[in-house]
This record gives structure tokens, sequence and C-alpha cells, in this order.
């Protein structure tokens, strides 16, 4: 660069000119219209798809009652229900209002422990049944493409249906509390555990199973030796992530009367408690970002491990 | 494995000490890390004051719910139609709030991603916001929003809007920050500016993977759409709620039916386009 700013004009321009190999114009041509249309197409996609997701989302709107109007005359109450609900506390007697607002913290401290608790059973107990499952529904596992399908089947059945409704059903057969909570996390928990346990098993390496199986062991056999101990770590970093949805679940199972902190919050929306309603909300983000923190460390640590082991 | 002789087993057992004989200490950590699980819901047992005489009652009272629920049946043509108009509110809400919440979240990932906005405070701020918004379920959005905009599919919009706002915010962000720097930085050395890169060499990079994330998304919104209904924002989960509280049994079971088809039909839709967009790749 620096030579041939000293060069002059048409000096720079010859060196230029041989430098670049020049193509006959109508090579040149061609590649011009081929980049033209292929630019063209693209457009022409991209065009394609906005239309027609600009048409669903009007179809959907139409669908949805969706009307900006009403939106756009009642929006200030958004920010304004956030506004009442948020607690009052003046300069003179900040620690008085404090403890005004956080009344209820023994009650709701109890009743966080529940919906941890609740989050807790029902994900161990659904890990259980998922990872007797996983291995019924792995077709390297498992020759009888039957036993394969019924059991996907049962477990996409399992986690399709949300939590709630089967807890909705559950507070029926077995009365209100904490056990059709339970029930219902640890049934929606098996599905969506025994679908990625599954998963995790398909992608094994088949090596040591055939060896297992070579050397005569039992079904039980290859499963134990074979293919678990190649799991083990992918399944608890998957249980764990679980534990930290079910725990945003649970807290909202007291809805429909499934035990935790959620009959608490309802309770005081619907009876517009607006201070109690910001406490309770503080708590619930509290617990499940602490609760986040705790396993994605421990998860970060099981990985690390896995890493270090290979 | 009995015609093993057992000094050929004894020597191999000596020539691979680390399989044979794990060191008491990992045993003693699973020993005590498995009794501390079985404790901990034991104690759950005692702290929730699981009613184990329940047990059997309840079961027998299920049971006869899933008798009494077959075979589904929506009652009339009228009900099933009804239905079938609550299925397609319910869908319109997932779709709808997945836009939504993607449209909004993708300038607030930008802020979130270290590679894009250097600022500390910035990407503190943007991230402990979006973890915020995501620690509050989407029941408790579709209760707020059923408040202001009033009962009905357009607050079931507004809260699936809300609580994806946040799970977006965070995959994209991370998605933005997973992506290769070089052609960013082939843009700025060819004299674009921060914004040239950002537009030409992040966006075409990640904006593949984002939407294959949404697309998945889309699908798990339909299953949560079909339970804001609980609380009075629409869709199919508010006939479900209805019909499961007055015990009409077959119209439950037509409606779980529906709600099965309408989510496996979508998630091979999702599927099929998330193949054509990015092929076999993985959805982190």
């Amino acid at each position: 660069m620096g030579r041939s700013r000293d060069l002059p004009i048409p000096a720079l321009e010859k060196s230029m000119r041989t430098a670049v190999p020049e193509f006959p114009e109508a090579r040149l041509q061609e590649l011009a219209d081929r980049y033209a249309a292929a630019v063209a197409a693209k457009r022409r996609r991209v065009w394609l798809g906005s239309a027609v997701l600009i048409v669903a989302a009007l179809a959907a709107g139409w669908m949805g009652d969706v009307d900006l109007w009403k939106f756009a005359e009642n929006f200030w109450r958004f920010p304004a229900y956030f506004a009442s609900i948020a607690p009052t506390f003046s300069f003179s007697s900040a620690w008085n209002d404090l403890s005004e607002w956080l009344w209820g913290l023994p009650r709701w401290t109890l009743l966080l422990g529940d919906t941890l608790l609740i989050a807790y059973m029902g994900t161990l107990s659904g890990a259980i049944c998922g990872f007797v499952l996983c291995f019924l529904a792995s077709a390297n596992l498992v020759r009888s493409r039957t036993i394969v399908f019924v059991t996907r089947r049962l477990l996409e059945f399992c986690r399709t249906v949300p939590d709630i409704v089967f807890a909705l059903i559950f507070v029926l057969a077995f009365g209100l509390g904490p056990l059709p909570g339970v029930l219902a996390i640890a049934i929606h928990t098996t599905g969506a555990l025994g679908k990625q346990f599954a998963e995790v098993v398909e992608n094994i390496d088949n090596k040591p199973i055939e060896g297992v199986a070579a050397s005569g062991g039992s079904w039980i056999q290859i499963v134990r030796f074979g293919a678990v101990p190649q799991v083990l770590s992918n399944f608890v970093s998957y249980a764990l992530l679980r534990f930290e949805i079910n725990v945003r679940g649970a807290a909202v199972m007291g809805f429909v009367g499934a035990g935790g902190i959620g009959q608490d919050l309802i309770e005081s929306v619907r009876k517009f408690y607006y201070s109690d309603v910001s406490a309770i909300l503080l708590l619930i983000i509290v617990t499940v970002m602490l609760i986040d923190f705790i396993t994605e460390r421990v998860r970060h640590r099981l990985l690390g491990l896995e890493g270090a082991g290979a | 494995m009995k015609s093993f002789s057992s000094d050929a087993q004894a020597a191999i057992v000596e020539r691979y000490p680390a399989v044979f004989r794990s060191g008491w200490w990992s045993r003693a950590k699973i020993t005590i890390g498995l009794s501390a699980a079985v404790a901990l819901f034991l104690f759950g047992i005692a702290q929730l004051d699981i009613p184990f005489h329940r047990l059997s009652d309840g079961m027998a009272r299920l049971g006869g719910f899933l008798r009494l629920m077959l075979p589904p049946d929506p009652g009339s043509w009228a009900e099933a139609l009804k239905y079938l108009n609550a299925l397609g509110e319910t869908v319109s809400i997932a779709f709808l709030g997945t836009l939504g919440g993607a449209l909004l979240a993708l300038p607030v990932a930008l802020l979130a991603a270290r590679n894009v906005v250097a600022n500390r405070i910035v990407h503190f701020f943007s991230r402990r916001s979006l973890d915020t918004i995501r620690g509050v379920d989407i029941l408790i959005w579709a209760l707020i929003w059923v408040g202001v905009v009033g009962l009905g599919p357009f607050a079931g919009i507004l809260a699936v809007i809300c609580s994806d706002f946040g799970t977006f915010g965070k995959l994209f962000s991370e998605a933005i920050e997973a992506a290769d720097k070089n052609p960013a930085e082939g843009v700025r050395s060819a004299g674009g500016n921060h914004l040239h890169g950002v537009r030409f060499g992040l966006l075409p990079q990640v904006f593949p993977i984002l939407l294959s994330q949404v697309l998945y998304y889309f699908e798990s919104n339909t299953r949560s759409a079909t339970i804001i209904g609980i609380v009075g924002a629409g869709g199919i989960g508010l006939q479900l709620a209805e019909q499961i509280r007055v015990l009409e049994w077959q119209k439950v079971s037509f409606l779980i039916l529906l709600i099965l088809i309408a989510v496996s039909a979508i998630d091979w839709i999702s599927g099929k386009l998330r193949f054509a967009i990015i092929g076999q790749r993985a959805v982190a």
C-alpha cells in the first residue's frame, strides 16, 4: 500500500490491471446475472415468509380476540397494578413498614418450604419412574418394536397433558392438599424425563452393551453394567434441570388447591391484598433464583467431573 | 463367567484396581447422597402430612373417573364446534405470544450479550431483569393480565408474551455470545462500524439458531397455552377446567384428546420447519 501511493496515477492503474485478472465481458455479465438471481431468490423467499407470517398473525389475532384499542385504553392498568402492589415505605419508619409488608413471613416461609418439598418429591418419584421406563423406550436396548412404541406413547401422554390438569383431576380424587400436587408433578416429570433419558440412552456407545451381552449377561445386567454407567451423570443433570422447572410449577399448584404457596398467592390476588401479592411474588422469585443458582452450580460440577473422568 | 479360572480373575483384578476396588470414600459419598435423598423424601412425607389412607381410596376413585372417561365424547356437534373454536384460540395464543415474545426479546438479548454491548452494568441489569421475569410462572402473568385487559384470550396472549420474553431473552443472548466473532471483525476491518459488525457479521450467523429456538418454543407454548384458561385467560383450558369441575368426564377426555392431537401436529410441523432451517442440529 505504502509503495503504490507514491506511484503516479497511470502507473497505479497499470499495476492494478496486472494484479486483478479481468474477465471477458460476457462471462462477467453471466456471473453478475447469477448473483442477482440468487439474491432475488433469497429476497423472494424472505418476502414470502414474511407475508405468510403476517397473514398467520392476522388470522391468529382475529381468532384470539386481539383488541389493540382496548389494549391501548387499558394499558395504564399494567404499570398501575405494579404501583399498587408495591409496598409503601417512608424513610422515618422504614423498619416498621418492612415488618408490616412481610407480616406473614413465618407462614410464607413454611409454605415455600412445602412448595420446595412438593417439587422435590415429585421430581424424585418422577425421575425414578422415568429411569425405569426410559430403557424400555430405547430402540437400541429393546428388540420388540411394540414395547418401544407403547412406552413412548405413554411417556408422550404424561408429558403433553400439563401438570396442572393432572392436579385438577387428582384434587377431585385425593382431596385438597399437597398429595395431588406431588402426584401431578411426578407424572409430568416421568413423561418429560423419560423422553430425555431415552434420547440419552439411544446415543450411547454400543460396545459396552455388546460386551456384556457377549459374556452372557441378562437384560438387567446389560442395562446395569452396559448402559447405566455411561448415562448416569447426564441423567442427574437433566433431573436437576427438571427440579428447577418443577419448583416454578409447584408454586402455582396451589391455584387449583394442590398445596404450596400458590393458594395464598391466588387468594391475595383475588381479594386485592395488594402488599401481600408483592411480598409473595418477591419470595417466589427469590426462591426460584436461589434454586436456579444452586442447581446450575451442581450441574456444572457434574459435567466437569464427567469431562475430567473421560 | 464360570469358565474363568479364579487366578486369572485375580490377575485381572490386580491389573485394573481402579475398576474393581473403588475407594471407600467414593462409595461412602454415594451412600451418604442416597440416604440424604431418601431422608429428605421421608421428611417431606412427614412435613406435608401425606395421607396414605387416602391413597387407596383416591386410586379407586381415579379408576372410576377413567372408566367414565371412555369413550371420549363431546356431547353434541355444537359442543364439539365450541371446543374446536377454543382450540383455535389456544393455538392463536401460543402463536402470537411466541411471535411477540421473540420480537420483544431480540433487542434486549442484544443488550444482554457480552459481545454486543461490552458495558458490564447494562449486561448485569438486563440479565437480572430477564431472570426476574422468568421467575414468574405463566399462570401468574395470566392472572395479572386478566386484571388489566379482562377475561379472554387476549390476556393469555399477553401472558405468553411476558413469560417468553424472559426465556427468549436468555436463550437468544446465550446464542449470540456463542457466535463466531471472526465475521464481525472482518466487517469492522473492512471499515464498518460496530453496528455494521452486529448487523452483517453477527445476526446472519445467529438468525437461523434463534428461529429454530422460536419454533421449538411454539410447541411448548401450545402446551402452556392450554392451561392459562384455568385462571380465565381464554383457550381450551377454560373449557377443560369447567368440565372437570362439573365432572363431565367424557367431555374432559375429548378435550384432552384434542390437546394431544394439536400438540403433536404442531410438534411435527415445527420439527419439519426446524429441520429445513438448520438441518439436523440439536436445539440447545
